[in-house]
């Protein structure tokens, strides 16, 4: 086996610091890039990018479920939001600035504060921090006693913090809601017009061979998720990335005849509502809210079929929500250029 | 036997570093487009494909990780080259010209 | 390598401080929820950097490993990062209104429209 493992140290510093320390470099020169970039497309682009540093981050940093959500989300889904909001309001920046010595200084004082702030932090990586004395230990070495799942994150976000998870869920739905508000009340009746790329015939065969693979691949994430990296949130937003693929190579319209728009609103909607009936089977069986041992003669079989479901509701909701919300973009898009 | 699959895979990821560092060099030397577009492919396709290689090499008895690897290998094989075809395309949809040395003498 | 021990801090302020200027001084209003992006960005780094523990591996239990990194952070992360594109998603769809009912989205221009017609 090659030598290159945490084993190996240069300078006093092992290879796992100096990953980190370039990727943090060019996170850095990256958001400057983004700042002094005039071009908006440039900078969206440039937001993908970011996106996929921090994701190469986290993984350096051990935190493989954030690393995973951050690349789908930061650099597919983010990406595609801000590029479609630019086709709509110009791709130009007014260069004109304003406050900017204001601004400055407000900037300094902040970043000054905060560094008095950090000189208090305990030293990176040391492990008697006061953030691992905590609860943390508890979830690392009782949870497989207690939840019985390899994946303490999925252990943690779906049944120690079910009630904080099912909230983000609702918050999710809530921005789903907004957008709709937003931009959905248009009546807009597609004319019937050709696919936006009927051209690429290369673009269409390689699309059409990878999206069953990209589904299969949510559904693994989805259901696999008690064992390894994974879960609601990442598989729903893979499973919408899948869509939107679909969508953007064959065309909005063709996306629509096979999901319907209706159909993905009550979906977000049961989404949640599957988790919170979850929280009130748990209570009606004389539990707690979400005290999922209350689903199965055994704790443990309860807590399998609790995390299962509720992880089942956060992917319906996550992914029929970022379906939504893009549809109603790209809607828009449409109706722009059909005006014009 | 142990030392020969070391070898060819340092000679893997030897090669595959140096596709990649003259991949960004080439990025930032290539006169137009098109040329920068071929360099960065380079880098995308050849270079991150021979590390992998070697990385197959390393996961040994791991069938788990050979298999995830060599199911990112066949990933980027069939996006990466895609990625260059619709960029070079949308270049020519905006207007862009490769630089000839006819377009140069013209100049 | 004690004057490193904290660079990871430092980075977080560098990129807060960057994300807060682009909010307070570009009046691009893209532009502004990508600075917001990056000023969210630098907290998820900040509460990823201190779940790191030294020769930890992934919070994934397994035979033989006995140090794991602090799961929490992550938990907490990974759901901010999901409702974060909700939100700005959200915010974009806002910026899209504010296009079709002032013609701009620069908040100069916006200010100007909203003075004439008081």
């Amino acid at each position: 086996m090659l030598n290159v493992g945490s084993h190996c140290a240069i300078g006093g510093l092992n290879i796992d610091f100096l990953i980190n320390i370039v990727l943090l470099g060019f996170l850095v020169c990256t958001a400057l890039a983004i700042v002094f970039t005039k071009n908006l497309l440039a900078s969206a682009m440039l937001t993908g990018i970011y996106s996929l540093l921090t994701a190469g981050f986290f993984v350096v940093m051990d935190a493989v479920d954030v690393a995973f959500t951050e690349a789908s989300v930061g650099a597919g889904i983010a990406t595609i939001l801000m590029l479609s909001t630019l086709k709509l309001t110009g791709f130009d920046e007014d260069p004109a600035r304003h406050n900017v010595k204001a601004g400055l200084l407000a900037v300094c004082g902040v970043g000054v504060l905060l560094l008095y702030g950090i000189v208090d932090m305990p030293v990176f990586g040391s492990p008697t921090a006061p953030v691992h004395m905590h609860v943390a230990p508890h979830y690392i070495y009782q949870s497989m006693a207690e939840i019985g799942m390899p994946n303490i994150v999925t252990s943690v976000l779906a049944s120690y913090r079910g009630y904080d998870t099912f909230g983000e869920t609702v918050v999710v739905f809530t921005a789903g809601i907004g957008v709709l508000a937003l931009l959905g009340a248009s009546n807009h009746v597609p004319q019937s017009r050709v696919a936006p790329m009927s051209q690429h015939i290369i673009l269409r065969v390689v699309s059409k061979v990878l999206i069953p693979p990209i589904f299969l691949f949510a559904l693994y994430v989805q259901f696999h998720g008690d064992y390894g990296p994974g879960g609601g949130f990442q598989a729903g937003v893979i499973f919408a990335a899948a869509i939107i693929l679909y969508s953007m190579i064959f065309g909005l319209d063709t996306a629509r005849s096979v999901i319907s728009q209706p159909l993905i609103r009550l979906l977000s909607a049961f989404g949640v509502m599957l988790y919170g009936c979850v929280g009130i089977v748990s209570l009606l069986n004389g539990h707690n809210f979400l005290d999922y041992s209350a689903l199965a003669h055994d704790p443990l079989h309860g807590q399998h079929y609790g995390i299962l479901l509720v992880e089942l509701g956060v992917g319906i909701t996550v992914a029929s929500v970022m379906i939504l919300i893009f549809f109603n973009f790209a809607s828009r898009v449409d109706m722009v250029q059909e005006e014009q | 036997m142990m030392i020969v699959v070391d070898v060819v895979s340092w000679v893997f990821i030897v090669l595959g570093t140096f596709l990649c560092f003259s991949g960004s060099v080439g990025l930032f030397r290539f006169p137009d487009f098109f040329t920068r577009l071929h360099a960065a492919s380079v880098t995308d396709t050849l270079g991150s494909g021979l590390i992998l290689v070697a990385l197959v090499l390393q996961a040994g008895s791991e069938w788990l990780v050979t298999m995830k690897l060599l199911f990112i290998l066949a990933f980027i094989f069939l996006t990466s080259p895609t990625s260059g075809h619709a960029l070079a395309k949308a270049a020519i949809h905006a207007g862009q010209k490769p630089k000839t040395s006819d377009a140069n003498e013209a100049s | 390598m004690a004057y490193l021990a904290q660079y990871n801090y430092w980075v977080v302020v560098v990129l807060m401080m960057i994300g807060l200027y682009v909010v307070v001084s570009h009046g691009n209003l893209v532009k502004k929820l990508m600075g917001l992006s990056i000023f969210q960005t630098s907290v998820f780094i900040l509460y990823i950097s201190m779940g790191k523990v030294d020769g930890g591996t992934a919070p994934i239990l397994e035979e033989g490993i006995s140090v794991y990194s602090n799961p929490l952070p992550h938990v907490l992360i990974l759901t901010a990062i999901v409702v974060g594109v909700a939100t700005m998603a959200l915010g974009l769809a806002l910026v899209v209104r504010i296009k079709e009912a002032y013609g701009s989205i620069e908040e100069g221009d916006i200010q100007e429209k909203d003075k004439q017609s008081c």
